[in-house]
């Protein structure tokens, strides 16, 4: 019999102890397949966030590194160039690279750095219980904006992926979603393109992958993909922002 | 016998360089006043010795390339001023939580806030006392001439690699500047234990992880006592300290860095006029030279500590002497700096009025 569906080598036999309907399960495992598709697990060095995803150690079977909060894109900036025949990816979520590591995000972007960067914008603080995050969308409420956030006094969702396709070090930006199958199979390509850039030496890579968040929306696994769809997306629109996908 | 191949350097270029010929290949940093001639030192000399080095968009950047280029088994480390290393505090922690080796130069700047760019001493405390998050020390090297600067930061780097931890290097704005000849000592790598631990691929082997978080019930309190094991053996092996004149002396000076060799000439002058002075100088300030001076405390001295701020290293001579002999201060805070006659003045002052009766 033809074995058609099996573990990804890249992750290792540990159940996700992520929330029932979260994204982040779903994440580990297309950047699992993407490396073990290209062969670069003994390669590669992941760096964890701050955040859920910090837990993404235990899943992934290759290296990893955690940094402090927002700072991954620095780190993973000193092992690529300390051993540039690695391949080097930050996994990092919106608190973590669009409020407190903005600086380290754009600053690698802007030296090019040939680097993948994961993205998960789930509009929240997750690990934290909820919290307003930059990317937190007009009216959505959230554990400290109980009256849904207001642009007055909270600001505005930030779009990170728009803002790194102006600055000239990065090759690739691409926004993709993991709400269903369909998307979810463009969320691997877009991943797979960025591991195949830094392979190629083409530059900086980045990711932005939409997940739900049901625990901190409040909602069902099957709700949240749906507000995922009629609310985030139109906020946040998928597709290639800047450069080619590879395959 | 040869003559000794001297060398003409500023304190920081001197550092610079030593830290190349210990094998240092990757150095990030952030521009800031008095220690700029390191990075711009570095910016040339290092991808001639085929390093990496980096100008980072901030002080928080820098130590966090560190703490990458460090994971990946590199001897790597960053330079900066008080504020600047203020802002490094975070991932200072984080490299003594993730047992990762690092050299973190300070040439301190007066204080607080932007204070001034004079020399000061007034970051033994962040330095010594943590400054970070957490149960945590570094190895802390005082230089205090260019001779120093050169030797103790080759050591700095076989000491964080020995015990996987961030060393620091607490100089000041003088001998940074200072051009003075030294000695080129030419480095040896000591017998170090293999780096079994970093990231580069789990070709052949069972992946790694390095890390800081700690969830498992009484995982952290574990990874705690490692780390407290640890510095118990470095205050056990790793004191240095130097001493002048100390057998007879009715009064020892105690001083660190600059202020101790701005007292040495102020001890050399009272010793002509016959005064029974000397002067203990610790080289590391963590681990503090604790036992030295309580035994110095046990022969009745009576001690005066002078120091570039308002009182810091005092409060660990005071702990060490434990009540056993008078310890005095003498302290200039805010970026001022002493003359010799000052101190001769200061400490001729606390000089006991009838010999031996001192404590």
């Amino acid at each position: 019999m033809k074995k058609v569906f099996s573990r990804p080598k890249s992750l290792k036999p540990t159940p996700f102890r992520y929330c029932p309907g979260c994204g982040h399960s779903l994440v580990h495992r297309i950047i699992a397949e993407a490396v073990d598709q290209l062969k670069i697990r003994t390669r590669v060095i992941g760096i964890a966030p701050v955040g859920c995803a910090v837990f993404a150690y235990d899943y992934f079977n290759f290296d990893m590194l955690e940094a402090a909060h927002g700072r991954p894109p620095a780190a993973a900036t000193a092992l690529k160039r300390v051993m540039p025949e690695k391949i080097i990816f930050s996994y990092q979520g919106d608190g973590d690279l669009a409020a407190i590591g903005t600086s380290e995000i754009i600053h690698a972007a802007n030296r090019g750095e040939n680097l993948s960067v994961f993205f998960i914008n789930n509009a929240n603080y997750g690990m934290t219980g909820g919290q307003m995050a930059p990317t937190t969308i007009h009216g959505q409420r959230t554990t400290t904006t109980p009256s849904g956030r207001d642009a007055k006094t909270s600001g505005y969702p930030l779009r990170v992926s728009e803002l790194l396709a102006t600055i000239e070090g990065v090759s690739f930006v691409e926004r993709v979603s993991v709400d269903s199958y369909k998307n979810l199979m463009r969320a691997k390509r877009a991943v797979t393109t960025a591991f195949l850039n830094q392979i190629d030496c083409k530059g900086f890579s980045f990711v932005e992958i939409l997940s739900p968040c049901p625990t901190n929306w409040g909602m069902t696994p099957q709700k949240a993909l749906q507000w995922l769809r009629e609310a985030l997306i139109p906020v946040y629109p998928l597709g290639i922002i800047k450069g080619k996908k590879c395959n | 016998m040869a003559k000794k191949k001297m060398l003409l350097m500023k304190g920081n270029e001197a550092l610079a360089e030593a830290a190349i010929q210990a094998g240092c290949r990757f150095y990030a940093g952030y521009p800031i006043t008095p220690q700029n001639e390191i990075p711009e030192y570095l910016s040339k000399r290092m991808p001639e010795a085929k390093g990496v080095f980096i100008q980072a968009e901030s002080e928080i950047a820098s130590i966090n390339m560190v703490y990458g280029a460090s994971a990946a088994g590199v001897r790597a480390m960053t330079s900066s001023s008080g504020p600047g290393i203020s802002l490094k505090q975070e991932t200072i922690s984080f490299l003594a939580g993730a047992e990762l080796p690092a050299v973190i130069i300070n040439i301190q700047r007066g204080g607080p806030g932007l204070g001034n760019i004079t020399a000061s001493q007034a970051d033994y405390f962040q330095a010594v006392k943590g400054g970070g998050h957490g149960d945590y020390k570094c190895i802390v090297f005082s230089p205090f001439n260019v001779q120093e600067m050169w030797d103790l930061t080759m050591r700095a780097f076989d000491k964080a690699d020995a015990y996987r931890m961030p060393v620091i290097i607490l100089g000041d704005g003088v001998v940074g500047q200072m051009m003075e000849p030294f000695h080129p000592t030419k480095y040896v790598r000591p017998g170090l234990p293999e780096k079994d631990w970093i990231l580069d691929g789990c070709r052949g082997r069972e992946p790694r992880v390095i890390r800081t978080l700690f969830v498992g019930s009484g995982e952290l309190e574990k990874q705690n006592i490692l780390l407290q094991k640890k510095y118990v053996l470095i205050r056990k092996k790793e004191v240095m300290f130097d001493a002048y004149d100390i057998e007879d002396a009715e009064l020892v000076v105690v001083a660190f860095g600059i202020a101790a060799r701005i007292a040495l000439s102020a001890v050399k002058e009272l010793r002509r006029k016959g005064k029974k002075v000397g002067l203990f100088r610790p080289v590391t300030l963590f681990p503090f030279p604790e036992k030295q001076i309580a035994d110095i405390a046990d022969r009745k001295k009576r001690f005066i500590v002078v120091e570039m701020n308002a009182g810091q290293m005092v409060e660990d001579v005071r702990l060490a002497v434990n009540g056993k002999a008078d310890v005095l201060f003498y302290g200039r805070p805010g970026g001022a700096v002493f003359n010799p006659e000052e101190l001769y003045r200061k400490i001729k002052a606390a000089y006991p009025r009838v010999a031996g009766t001192a404590g």
